[in-house]
């Protein structure tokens, strides 16, 4: 990948960071209603997979930790920031939330808040897609908890079973909402327990992009060339509490200060700036601009923009 | 018209809307290879391959979930789930995602999918083989629910789910398969909203819905030969949403209501009916409507225990002679 490009992931990385910090603040000002989960720590899984893919292409689905996601494939700060205030605007009209944005003009087919409900319907696209014969792939992002489900099992066995061209990505974060993976998975590395239906699986560094990026591509290239579907794990942490209720009681910040000695945009930022491609006066410019933006038009948007009409409480429920 | 069999009219549903459609599909468990259980696929595995006829593993949220996200992309699966009581397993699937997505999505996803399955005691199955339990179905906004009670309806509601953009659950009868009756020769396609006068009278209504429509049909019979009542007989083919003004329509004539449902009391059809006739026409009542339903126990395996668990006709003529004070 080249530099510039680099610089143009970088710059979304941040983007995402300071886009959800301000989700963070506006939840606290009680903008944003809900349950709201947020990404910083995690940016590399999500940009290092869909850099290696093709983002408005491939279909994307997601759990409830799913507003980056639907930003990569191509939706609008602004309708995403909308929909958390819940106005018409918003990506999902204000009907959706936090945990439901969907963009399918840029086939970012949702987020679910059912922890593992997304599996099957990731194969359902995948099947879709083999029906159609076209040359997309279905991505789905899902945390480590999500294998705990049954749909994990029954779904890994039908997409080995009907060859299906999806990309299952588990983000392990090591937690499941509040409890330590080692405390509800007997075992921790989740791509072995992939291996007992056949799957091509992977384990990679989740923090660093570069690594994200090589692995990501190498399991795009086996989903879209027919082999069938790849699941590949990509350890991470989430800075944040699994939602904003929680107050991460269960884990020690000395943990949290290890991982954030590892963080993902400082780790291509420094990279950047070792290969001379970028200053950190650059880097702190651009920071400065992504936040003007988001203050200036993502959050100007949002507050401005109309509720949902109370009239119009039943539309959408049927075709 | 033509006489065919319950299970002719749903497989001969699948295969014209197959051959129209090459995104329409079928997959559940042993409806390929084997055919089906209840037949209602027979042939479309050798007509149609395996990539468009899925025999399934026995997942069945997940394989219902399959359907539903392929759904998403212009797919119409027909989803059979072998009974009711295994569509359970699927309500997740069912409910928060496909009923769901419309909406929550703004209107920007649809899930066009169809879920056959039968319910219904059949013969000594058992607790966990014998369950109805419509009255879950058809309580989730954003999901269709219609149930055939005749051939021309099984062909007829499967022709017009499939070509529904809601999600649609067609709750069958495993008793019914191999009832026959009479299906239009050319093609066909039955509202999946309303209900049906399946007999019409003047002194009491009686709702039925998929093979309470026929206890109601034989006690309408028996009322007006021994007794001079008559009876109208109401099909309620759709579940979800019920037929509001046709149900006002029916009892503002008749003054008197009896509802007949396989199912167990709570939360149910005739619960729900009965709310209905409240809200619509409560002062042309002449007698407080009347339920008739199963007992509220996990279906028994002994025979005659089955058998006094659910109602037939018979309940239905003393419900209605009570109502008349006859009884």
């Amino acid at each position: 990948m080249k530099l510039e490009d680099k610089k143009r992931v970088l710059r979304e990385m941040v983007l995402a960071r300071r886009f959800e910090e301000r989700c963070y603040q506006a939840y606290i000002e009680r903008k944003i209603g809900g349950f709201l989960h947020l990404y910083p720590g995690q940016e590399a899984c999500c940009y290092g997979v869909m850099e290696a893919a093709r983002p408005g292409h491939d279909y994307v689905i997601t759990g409830y930790r799913d507003h980056v996601h639907a930003m990569k494939c191509g939706a609008d700060p602004k309708a995403v920031m909308a929909e958390l205030y819940g106005k018409e605007t918003g990506v999902s009209k204000g009907r959706g939330g936090s945990m439901h944005i969907f963009d399918t003009a840029h086939r970012f087919m949702g987020g679910y808040a059912l922890v593992g409900g997304p599996f099957p319907l990731a194969a359902g696209i995948a099947k879709a897609i083999q029906l159609k014969g076209g040359d997309e792939i279905s991505i789905c992002f899902l945390g480590d908890a999500a294998n705990n489900q049954g749909t994990f099992h029954e779904t890994l066995n039908m997409a080995a079973l009907y060859k299906l061209p999806v990309l299952f990505v588990c983000e392990n974060n090591q937690y499941g909402i509040g409890t330590a993976i080692d405390r509800s998975t007997a075992v921790l590395d989740q791509f072995k327990r992939v291996c007992g239906y056949d799957i091509q699986a992977s384990q990679c560094d989740g923090q660093d992009f570069d690594v994200v990026y090589e692995h990501a591509k190498k399991a795009v290239a086996h989903v879209r060339n027919g082999n069938g579907p790849y699941f590949l794990e990509l350890m991470t942490y989430r800075y944040r509490g699994h939602s904003m209720s929680d107050s991460r009681g269960y884990r020690t910040r000395e943990e949290e200060d290890v991982w954030k000695q590892r963080d993902p945009i400082f780790i291509l930022r420094d990279r950047l700036i070792d290969a001379k491609a970028l200053s950190m006066d650059e880097f702190t410019t651009m920071e400065k601009d992504i936040d003007t933006y988001i203050e200036n038009e993502v959050i100007k948007f949002a507050e401005e923009s109309p509720e949902p009409n109370v009239a119009e409480l039943e539309k959408y429920v049927l075709a | 018209m033509a006489e065919m069999m319950y299970w002719e009219g749903l497989q001969r549903a699948h295969d014209e809307e197959m051959a129209r459609d090459p995104l329409v599909i079928c997959m559940g468990e042993d409806i390929g290879v084997a055919g089906g259980t209840y037949k209602a696929t027979k042939g479309l595995y050798e007509k149609y391959g395996p990539l468009r006829v899925m025999d399934t593993p026995i997942s069945e949220n997940s394989y219902t979930g399959l359907g539903i996200g392929a759904s998403f992309l212009g797919v119409r699966p027909i989803i059979e789930i072998m009974s009711v009581n295994f569509a359970w397993l699927a309500m997740d699937q069912m409910f928060n995602s496909a009923a769901k997505v419309r909406y929550m999505s703004g209107g920007q996803l649809t899930a066009p999918v169809v879920f056959r399955s039968p319910g219904g005691s059949a013969h000594q199955l058992g607790a966990q083989h014998s369950a109805r339990m419509e009255k879950v179905f058809m309580g989730v906004a954003g999901l269709r629910v219609v149930t055939p009670s005749s051939p021309k309806q099984a062909y007829g509601l499967l022709k017009s789910a499939v070509r529904s953009d809601d999600p649609v659950f067609i709750y069958e009868h495993e008793l019914m398969y191999n009832m026959k009756g009479e299906v239009p020769d050319q093609e066909y396609f039955h509202p999946l909203e309303g209900s049906e006068i399946a007999r019409s009278g003047t002194d009491v209504t009686l709702f039925g819905y998929n093979i309470s429509v026929h206890w109601c049909m034989k006690a309408a019979e028996i009322l007006a030969t021994q007794y001079h009542i008559s009876a109208e007989v109401v099909d309620l083919f759709s579940l979800a949403p019920l037929d509001r003004a046709g149900i006002k329509k029916s009892v503002s004539k008749t003054h008197r209501a009896v509802i007949a449902e396989e199912d167990e009391a709570p939360c149910g059809v005739g619960s729900e009916v009965m709310a209905i006739i409240n809200e619509e026409c409560f002062f042309d009542l002449d007698a407080a409507p009347v339920r008739v339903h199963s007992a509220l126990v996990p279906q028994p395996y002994n025979h005659k225990l089955e058998m006094a668990a659910i109602p037939d006709h018979e309940d239905l003529v003393k419900a209605v002679l009570k109502l008349f004070g006859k009884a």
